[in-house]
This record gives structure tokens, sequence and C-alpha cells, in this order.
């Protein structure tokens, strides 16, 4: 069962003045500034003076200004762009003992990915995230999201060496990312996305996900919010059973593909918040506002305005920085607006109403 | 008693500084990858990397030697994307893989190539006396691996793809093995009007060599029905996969159709790091032997279940040695 909590409201900017309220958000990552790639190799270098210290610093400069350039943009609730973080398993993987790396291996052409080895059980030793929240929370004016990876992405992207079955993996890291989201929670987080893109890749296996997530929730208190991200699937094989995720919103993208999925999510009736990817984060054409007013109303079909969120496709980290920052101007200035229309009464609202209790 | 022959299905793992060099010298995007003509830096990196691993393999004590196929960047595509007359389409997805290559559109007709022969040249002058092995896709495999543009019938194409192969064998140096990797087999079993002619096309290709050929297949049993047609096809072994599920109906398959003289087992898996130990590699060949009633193998191929380049070198080195050592431990016995 979705966890259905009343806790959308929260994140409702000071001095929106419309009755609707649609919550805007991003997946998470976002272009880095090109000095920080540049710290990066001078970090590596034994000749520089440079050196992990300062590394740390550019780091934070980054979180920085890139937080600031998320709040600049308007949105509701924020993150850092993942500046931190340079891919979402291996990230992970280096802060959970029993992972190690062995090197790189091929995705396709001279692409590489350092796929990591579970060589020994699972465990949680420090906080993966809370630092990073912490200065986040800090520097920002708005709520802060926090996107984890995914147990299940965590364990389908890496080699399992220790454990009988791929789900018995993924079970026992949902139980560490049950630990670090208790640890978030006590630094005041109140909005957690779960990353699970490797889901789409193979959809049967929409029972262990699901079992993951229950084992991600215990304990969690309701008024935080807990998102899931799936993206690039065939949902029509992991629809209706989404429904019965302990989660508040799921979050798709499915404006890469002209939302010609949108139905699947309509019969039977959607139990979540839908969190709909409003922008593509393929295309370096800036959608204009009144096109992205369009699309959000393809979400309209699926949930009404109280349990709509919008947000780009997916992470924006492919995309040139002033593009990524562009669509997500527009993409406020594209739900305000249509806040505002639906206070005056001019948008039909056409989603099934509200659920009783 | 069986001679167990430790092999590898081919398609290696670039080594590292290779990644890194040819990540440098090609780029990263669709239009970098291999063309079949590259010379020069590129060129010199390749030749420099295949002494590598032939020079590993030989250092492992493999009974055969594979080139290692670090060319193809679209794995068992490889031969159709290099081919005058097919042109490259957009990325798709290898099988259920986390891997994508480059969709062979075959626009016009599949002549020689020469393409994987001239690579072949050159390991067979680094192998030394130990013998060579030839790496080609299936027939079938690389059939379905492509999309037909030009011949316009399901069966003339995989026809087409089998002369076309069996035109590449024939230009081969002298070679011991033969193994056309056909995991299409398990994973897209052929249609009833397809599956007659799966034997006829390898058997086109398997007529251009003197060497003993190996229809190795992977990721799960071969169909039933699949089987009873593979066996009409004129060579040596059929290669299984016992690191992936479908053991049972593998086995039910030997034995209910009978089997070649010669086998090949896919006993170490090709895309997860644990490295097995010899002794359990020995234990899984006697086990194999031990399930089948009719027959003995004369001769048993040991090798990854998979090509192995899902795996990070260091691991692929000791998985090679660990094969290398089983058939040893084997011989020891004999002895």
């Amino acid at each position: 069962m979705s966890r259905n909590a009343e806790n959308r409201e929260q994140f409702r900017p000071n001095g929106l003045e419309t009755d609707h309220f649609l919550l805007t958000t991003v997946v998470g990552s976002y272009p880095k500034p090109k000095w920080l790639n540049r710290s990066k190799e001078l970090a590596e270098d034994d000749e520089s003076k440079f050196d992990g210290d300062d590394l740390e610093e550019a780091y934070d400069d980054a979180a920085r200004v890139i937080t600031h350039e998320h709040e600049n943009a308007g949105l509701d609730t924020i993150v850092d762009g993942e500046m931190r973080r340079e891919e979402m398993v291996e990230y992970f993987a280096h802060r959970i003992p029993g992972y190690e790396f062995n090197g790189p291996v091929k995705v396709w052409g001279h692409n590489y990915f350092n796929k990591p080895s579970v060589a020994s059980e699972v465990e949680y030793d420090e906080p993966w995230l809370v630092d990073e929240f912490e200065f986040t929370s800090d520097v920002a004016e708005r709520p802060v999201k926090v996107p984890i990876t995914g147990p299940y992405t965590l364990a389908r992207w890496s080699f399992n060496e220790a454990y009988d079955t791929e789900a018995d993996l993924a079970y026992d890291l949902a139980d560490l990312v049950n630990q670090e989201v208790e640890k978030l929670v006590e630094a005041g987080a109140k909005y957690v996305q779960i990353d699970e893109p490797a889901l789409a890749t193979t959809p049967d296996d929409h029972a262990i996900v699901g079992e993951c997530l229950e084992r991600i929730v215990d304990g969690i208190p309701e008024d935080v919010r807990i998102g899931l991200h799936v993206c690039y699937g065939d949902y029509s094989r992991i629809y209706p059973e989404i429904n019965e995720f302990p989660i508040d919103e799921f979050d798709v993208e499915l404006c890469n593909g002209g939302y010609e999925q949108i139905d699947v999510f309509t019969d039977p009736e959607f139990e979540p918040d839908l969190a709909l990817g409003v922008v593509d984060v393929h295309t370096a054409e800036v959608e204009s506002v009144e096109e992205i007013k369009e699309n959000i109303l393809e979400g309209l079909k699926v949930v009404p305005p109280e349990r709509l969120t919008v947000s780009p496709d997916c992470g924006v980290k492919l995309l040139p920085r002033e593009v990524a920052y562009q669509k997500m101007e527009n993409m406020v200035t594209a739900a305000r607006e249509i806040e505002a229309e639906l206070d005056a009464g001019e948008i039909d609202v056409t989603a099934p109403t509200p659920k009783a209790d | 008693m069986t001679e167990l022959v430790a092999t590898s299905p081919g398609l290696f793992p670039l080594p590292d500084w290779a990644k890194s060099d040819l990540s440098d010298l090609k780029g990263h995007q669709k239009d970098d990858l291999i063309s079949g003509d590259e010379s020069g830096a590129i060129g010199s990196v390749y030749e420099e990397a295949r002494e590598e691993v032939v020079s590993d393999q030989l250092d492992a004590g493999l009974d055969r030697v594979v080139e290692g196929q670090l060319r193809w960047d679209d794995m068992l595509a490889h031969p159709l994307t290099v081919h005058d007359n097919v042109e490259t389409g957009g990325i798709v997805r290898y099988y259920d893989n986390n891997n994508f290559y480059r969709d062979p559109r075959v626009v016009g007709e599949l002549d020689f190539s020469g393409d994987v022969a001239a690579e072949l040249e050159a390991a067979a002058d680094l192998a030394g006396e130990t013998p060579l092995q030839a790496v080609l896709p299936g027939p079938y495999s690389l059939a379905e691996l492509a999309s037909d543009e030009h011949y316009g019938d399901e069966a003339e194409f995989l026809s087409a793809v089998g002369d076309f192969l069996a035109g590449e064998v024939e230009a081969f140096p002298e070679h011991e093995t033969l193994f056309l990797l056909d995991p299409s087999l398990v994973t897209d079993a052929p249609d009833e009007d397809l599956a007659e002619l799966v034997p006829e096309t390898i058997d086109a290709v398997a007529g251009a060599t003197d060497a003993d050929v190996v229809v190795h297949t992977y990721w799960g049993a071969i169909d039933e029905k699949t089987y009873a047609h593979l066996m009409d096809a004129d060579v040596e072994a059929i290669g299984f996969d016992f690191v992936a599920g479908g053991r049972e109906e593998t086995l039910y398959n030997l034995n209910e159709y009978g089997a070649k003289d010669d086998v090949a087992l896919g006993l170490a898996d090709g895309q997860n790091t644990l490295v097995e130990e010899p002794e359990t590699v020995r234990e899984r060949v006697d086990w194999v032997n031990g399930q089948i009633q009719a027959s003995e193998f004369d001769t048993a191929y040991v090798t990854t279940n998979t090509e192995p380049f899902y795996l990070p070198v260091n691991k692929h080195k000791e998985k090679l040695e660990a094969l290398a050592a089983a058939a040893d431990l084997e011989s020891e016995v004999e002895a």
C-alpha cells in the first residue's frame, strides 16, 4: 500500500498565493562546473600542490553554487546537484564495507564503469550522505531532497560473490539504506528519493523492489516524504504492482517518450502521488513554458493537482549547464501558471477524484 | 577417459591501459567505434594489447589460444559492423545485459570481408606451439543481432550470413578449433520455419575448415526442439552453459537426444568476479559426466560460460588460470 501520507504541504513555499500547489522538484544530478573537474585532475596529480583538503573545499564551493542555482530557478525542493558523486553505484559502494573494486568493465564502445564486487556481507559503517545533507541544508533556504541509489540497483549493477541470490543481497542493502534514512531523518531530512533505474531493465523483479522498500521505510515517520524514481522502462510490466509499494510518490520520466505510456497509470486508479517528468533530459532544446504546461496537464490525467509533483525526466547532468538551468526555470514558471489557472477554474481536471479514505 | 582441453570463448576484456589509450584515441561516441580500417596509433595499441592477451593465455597454460577479439567493439555483431555493405544504426541492448552495440543494418550483399582472418593471422604468429582457436558468432546469432534491409526474407538472410561466415573461415590461417558462439539459440530460439535451416547454415561454416568445430551456447538451456535440430549439424561438439539456469533441461536434452562425441562445458562464470577453484571446476566436469547416461565424452572443452569481456582484467586472468589448472588436475589423475 502507498503510504499516502499528508506530507506535501510542508514543502509549499512561503508566499505562494494560489490555493493549488504543484510541488516542483528535480531528480538529482546536475552538470558540474568545469572548474570542479579541473580541481579533481589537479588533486590526482602528485606534482600539484592542490591536495585532498583543497578538493573538499572545491566540492563545498560547487555544492553551494549549484544549490543556489536550484533556488534561483524557483524550485520548491532542491538538491546540491550531486556534486560530490561521480557515478550512482560507485559512490555508495565506496562507503559500504563488503564492496571491493577490481577495475573498469565495458558498458559499450570505450565507455567503462568501475563495476564493484560484493566480496563479503555488506555492512553499515559511517553515514553516506548525512554530511552532504547537512551542508546543503545550511546553504539552502528551501527544503532539501536527498536522492539515494536504491538497494535493488546497487545489487543488480554489482558482481555478487557473497550472497546466494541477488535478492538476498538487495534485502541486506535495503536494511543499510533504512539505517541511512534514519540518520538523515535525525539530521532533519523530510524528503528522500530512492533511485531504482535497474527496475526498468528487469521489471519482473518488482516484488524484490517492493520488499526492499518495505525494509527501507520501516520505522520512518509519516511526515518524511519517500519517493521512488524509475526511468526508461515498459511500465505496463510494473503497473499496477507499484501501487503496493510503500511510497508517497512515484517519479517517472515520460516526456522523452511523448507521454505514450501515460494511460498505463490510469487504470486501475493510481495510488501514490505522481512525480512526472515534464522536461526531456536527452535534448538540449529548452522546452517553452507553454509546452511544459501541456506536459503538466498529462499528469492530471493520472492524479488530481494536489497529488501531482513536477520534475525533469531524470538527472540533468549530461545537459549543458545553462540549458539545465533554463529548463528548471521554465518548469517552475509553467507549474505556477497552471496553479493560477486551476484556482481560476480554467482547467478542467479530468483525473479521478481523490480517493475516499 | 575424457580429455580436458582448457580454453575460452574469446572476446576478452581489453587490458586497462588499452581501455584508456583507445578511449583517448578513438573517443566515446557511437561514430568513434571500430570501422575495420584503423591504422597508425590505434592499430599499434591493438597489436600491443593482442600480444599481451595471447601471452596471458600462454602463461596461464591454456590448451588453446584465442586472438582475444579486442577490436570487437560491437561484441558478436563485429563481423558485420565492419563490413562494407553494412551500415551501423542506433545503439541497442546486447542480450539481457547492461551492454550495448551498434545495430548492423545489412544494406547490400554480404561478400568477403577478411577482417577476422587478418587478426587471426596476427595471433597465429604469437601463439607459438600452442594450437590456435578461431572464434566467430554462430550464423543464427549473427543474423539475429543484425537488421536485414537487403535480402528481404528471413531464411535467405540466415543462409547469406552462413555463406558469409564460411567465406571468412576459408581465409583463416591454420587453426585447431573453431568456436561458433550462438547464444541466440537459447535466448531467441528459431521458429519452426528456421529451425531446420540452422544446422544447414552451421554446416556451411563448418565445411569451410578442417578444424574441430564447437557450437557454443549460453544464458540457459537450449529448448528441446532447437536442440534436436542442432544435433543434425555436422560439428564435433556443442557447448552448454552450466553456470546459468536450465541445467536440468540441458541434461534432459543430452540424455534424450544424445550428444556429440565432444562437448564444451561452460563451468566458470564469465559474468561474475568470484573466481572458481580448479578443484571446483574439476568436480563440475565429473558431475556433468556422471549425469550423462549414454556416453562419456572423448574431449571436453572447459571454459567460461559466456564471453569474458564483462569481467575486470585481474579476475579474468585468475579465471583463465583456474581453467588451465582444472584441466591439468585431470592429467595428474590420469598419470
